[in-house]
């Protein structure tokens, strides 16, 4: 049965400064449909979010609610038209009771009626079976309940298209499913949902069409059902199938044993990891696996010394080396990309040239500037190389998509041409195909001889870059793995044991 | 390929242009404004062999402003707040450098450098002072400041031992007004000197790269090997120096030490100065040549207020009012407004919108 058409987008084009953001795009949602639209990063995804929800003005195209042409010039007149959204950030006051969010600034009185407002914020939450108290305050929620009751607001407004940018991106499994379930329960209202995730198993789990997008152009509109996965994603890279699957390949262990690139022995730091034992050869991949919490971004905080090193011995190709600052470490050829991209990577107001110079700036010392020319070729360089879409090497690095920014900041870090580099969640929040690329330039780095260590909270990138597994286990090393034929059971069942 | 790129580099210049857009204009039309008062704005007159005249006099006026706005700029860049009490620091470096050069017996031009070099040297040691309570303590930089602002009169008071030592000798006569020979006035000369040297270190220097990223992220700073700390305290340290040639030129311009108005309230124009430059005041990316042309612009504003023969009461409700038109036309919002506007019309959609509007002419067609 197909059910009508309640939004209807044509020829939607938007141009930036330097980038067609947006390419003749159409969008159709009905009645009662999850629609997942995926792509990678810089494919026009929020772009056509942000068109469809008002917070962007189309440059051409027609757009029709149903069935009448509209066109929204702010977020608001998108709201009163029925379209809600809920952001991958959750936009909720924490210090708030759940009513109170739930019915904040809706203003229809001039005094609050408590009562009446709880009763039908608790009518509200019950139907949706979303479990809160409406007195209760929000903070005291699990993450999904904050995601779903920012859902159940923009339910509230009457809304029959919701816009569910990432909403999964900070939940663990459990609470997917609620959400899931949540969407479900919308669903089976009529409402339209649209769903925007860098889940793959999310959309095939959820969603009932799929619309693809790549470099800000339609690829196509799909039926979930027909649609196999591994299309999916060679869809959205625009890369041939048996391409795809080779990104699965590999590398075998590379063994010279001689003397280790980096090792430190009782290596402790203030954030208040227990003094550990590492040790990194020349090509070598490791990882430090565990769960959030585990301690293994503090571990490789710790080697880099970005925390305060507090104890501990290291040694670099067999050489005692005191390492106390960022400062010292760079200058023993270590690199280290921070988990946090957005508060440790990026600096944000400047332009991707200087973010990609920053470091080797740095290392070559404060009296020494690199001249225009040289920071000029060292950029457009490593631009080419890794392929970063940016209109300009001039351009702020915060115009750009995550995946990008997560370029730059590898592209600043192999400029210093480091002995080792520290990746900690380089593929954390982009897209698939930036995700195959980042670990495919791993393994190609360990074979050029460099060492990494790379950290990620998805296992299989884990298994299938890293020859040798560090577990870890509330701030302490439980075991390690090795060889090619561990599994994620394997991995599981060190952590749950605790290495005995 | 190569055409783009010519193109982009246009437009990255366009861009840098369009941050000076607010105070240019700003000096645009303060120049306009005093043309209509009377066209013989721009003539000089040479006494005794210097220029004398209008645009003379606001680089002469103006000449500690723009020092102590090239320090503001910096420590606000870097430290995300301001310095409230420079006028009072160059009070006190001031103050010591009279002190040194009345103590010395015979005033020669070595007894001059040495009193500025120990001005310098104060200056320092107020850089010091402030940047150990804002990068380690982590006092809030106007807090920090305040201490200053409150006490630094009475210090320098305190120095200067009677209420006004007089500064009477050929040498700071000549510092303040002319050299014999020379057509320009020595403060335009010392002030030109000193923005060179600050474009020098620019140049030659990260100083630029690494106050930037500390402003903007002082923790991804620290983890590319920037010590945020260090760059902070340095800032203050710079603004030490700005403040110890201020106060010299200050005080050599009066020719006496007076604690109590030399410099009075300047943080404030420098502040507006900065603001008015394009920066913003919580840090970050920063233009000097911006805070420079603000400066001159301040004082080409209260140049006019004065030529226009305004009450001296009311000057500054005038120049009031002026920056509050100043502050909005160069709000992010004006500028968004702005832009769009530019847009439409460059896109050809103004047009259609104007033809929508006007429904009888597009009847006709």
């Amino acid at each position: 049965m197909v059910s009508e058409i309640i939004l209807k987008m044509e020829g939607i084009s938007k141009s930036f400064p330097g980038v067609k953001a947006l390419d003749n795009v159409d969008f159709a949602l009905r009645k009662g449909d999850i629609h997942a639209i995926v792509g990678e990063n810089g494919a026009g995804k929020s772009t056509l979010i942000k068109v469809i929800t008002g917070v962007y003005e189309e440059d051409a195209g027609r757009i029709a609610l149903n069935g009448r042409p509209i066109h929204f010039k702010s977020p608001k007149e998108a709201q009163d038209m029925g379209i809600g959204t809920v952001y991958q950030e959750i936009a909720l006051c924490p210090n708030l009771t759940v009513a109170e969010n739930m019915f904040i600034g809706r203003g229809q009185y001039t005094f609050v009626q408590w009562k009446l407002m709880n009763e039908k914020a608790a009518q509200m939450l019950d139907s949706l079976g979303i479990p809160a108290s409406p007195t209760q305050e929000l903070s005291s929620c699990s993450l999904a309940v904050q995601q779903m009751i920012s859902i159940a607001r923009a339910v509230d407004m009457d809304c029959k298209i919701l816009v569910l940018d990432e909403p999964t991106s900070s939940l663990d499994e459990d609470e997917v499913k609620k959400l899931f379930d949540l969407m479900r329960e919308l669903k089976s209202r009529g409402v339209g949902i649209i769903f925007i995730t860098h889940f793959i198993d999310q959309v095939y789990e959820i969603s009932d069409k799929i619309t693809v997008l790549r470099n800000g152009a339609l690829i196509g509109e799909y039926q979930a059902s027909a649609l196999p996965q591994i299309e999916l994603i060679s869809k959205m890279m625009g890369k041939a199938l048996s391409d795809v699957s080779k990104i699965k390949k590999h590398e075998p262990l590379k063994s010279d044993s001689s003397v280790p690139v980096y090792e430190a022995t009782t290596l402790s730091s203030a954030a208040g990891v227990r003094p550990f034992d590492f040790i990194i050869q020349k090509g070598e991949v490791n990882g430090f696996v565990g769960l959030i919490g585990s301690g293994r971004s503090e571990s490789a905080r710790a080697i880099f010394a970005a925390d305060k090193v507090t104890g501990g011995e290291v040694k670099m190709k067999g050489k005692k080396v005191k390492i106390k600052s960022p400062l010292n470490a760079m200058k023993q050829g270590i690199g280290y990309l921070p988990e946090d991209r957005k508060g440790d990577g990026i600096i944000a107001e400047l332009s991707v040239r200087d973010n990609i110079i920053l470091a080797l700036q740095v290392m070559k010392g404060f009296f020494r500037p690199l001249s225009r020319k040289q920071s000029e070729e060292f950029s457009n360089q490593y631009i080419q190389k890794l392929s970063i879409k940016t209109p300009s090497i001039n351009t702020p690095i915060a115009s750009l998509s995550g995946g990008n920014q997560q370029k730059v900041i590898l592209a600043r870090w192999l400029l210093t041409h480091p002995m080792y580099l520290i990746l900690d969640e380089p593929t954390r929040g982009i897209d698939v195909g930036t995700k195959v690329e980042i670990q495919k330039l791993v393994l190609e780095l360990a074979e050029e001889g460099m060492s990494l260590t790379f950290i990620s909270s998805e296992i299989d990138e884990m298994l299938r870059t890293c020859s040798r597994m560090i577990v870890m286990k509330d701030r302490e090393i439980v075991g390690e793995l090795s060889g090619m034929d561990v599994t994620e059971h394997d991995v599981m069942h060190m952590i749950a044991r605790g290495g005995e | 390929m190569q055409r783009s790129e010519i193109h982009l580099g246009l437009k990255a210049h366009l861009y840098h242009l369009s941050n000076l857009f607010l105070p240019l204009s700003v000096l645009v039309l303060l120049i306009v404004i005093n043309l209509i008062k009377g066209a013989d704005y721009f003539s000089f007159t040479m006494v005794k062999g210097v220029f004398y005249g209008n645009i003379p006099n606001i680089l002469y006026g103006a000449s500690e402003l723009v020092i102590l706005s090239i320090g503001m700029t910096l420590v606000t860049a870097a430290s995300r707040g301001q310095d409230i009490g420079i006028g009072e620091a160059a009070t006190i470096t001031s103050a010591v450098f009279v002190w040194f050069a009345l103590n010395a017996g015979e005033v020669t031009l070595l007894t001059i450098v040495a009193a500025f070099l120990l001005s310098c040297v104060v200056g320092l040691v107020i850089g010091v002072f402030n940047g150990t309570l804002v990068s380690i303590f982590r006092v809030q930089p106007m807090v920090a400041t305040l201490i200053l602002f409150i006490g630094g009169r009475s210090i320098a008071f305190m120095i200067d031992g009677k209420l006004s030592p007089i500064l009477a000798n050929d040498i700071s006569n000549q510092i303040g007004t002319v050299i014999p020979g020379v057509p320009i006035q020595t403060p335009i000369i010392l002030t030109v000197v000193f923005i060179a040297i600050v474009a020098v270190v620019l140049k030659t220097t990260n100083l630029r790269l690494y106050i930037e990223s500390v402003g903007i992220n002082p923790d991804a700073a620290r983890l590319n090997g920037i010590n945020p700390k260090k760059i902070i305290f340095l800032t203050f340290l710079i603004m030490g120096i700005c403040t110890a040639v201020a106060g010299f030129i200050a005080v050599n311009k009066a020719g006496r030490h007076d604690s109590v108005n030399l410099l009075k309230f300047i943080m404030m124009d420098a502040i507006l100065a900065v603001a008015i430059g394009g920066n913003k005041l919580s840090g970050g990316k920063f233009s000097i040549t911006g805070s420079i042309i603000g400066a001159y612009t301040i004082e080409m504003l209260n140049r006019t207020l004065l030529r226009l023969e305004i009450e001296t009461e009311t000057i500054k409700a005038f120049k009031a009012v002026f920056i509050i038109i100043l502050m909005v036309v160069g709000s992010p919002v004006v500028r968004v407004f702005a832009g769009k506007v530019i847009n439409r019309v460059r896109t050809g959609r103004f047009r259609s919108v104007l033809k929508r509007s006007a429904p009888k002419s597009t009847k006709e067609e």
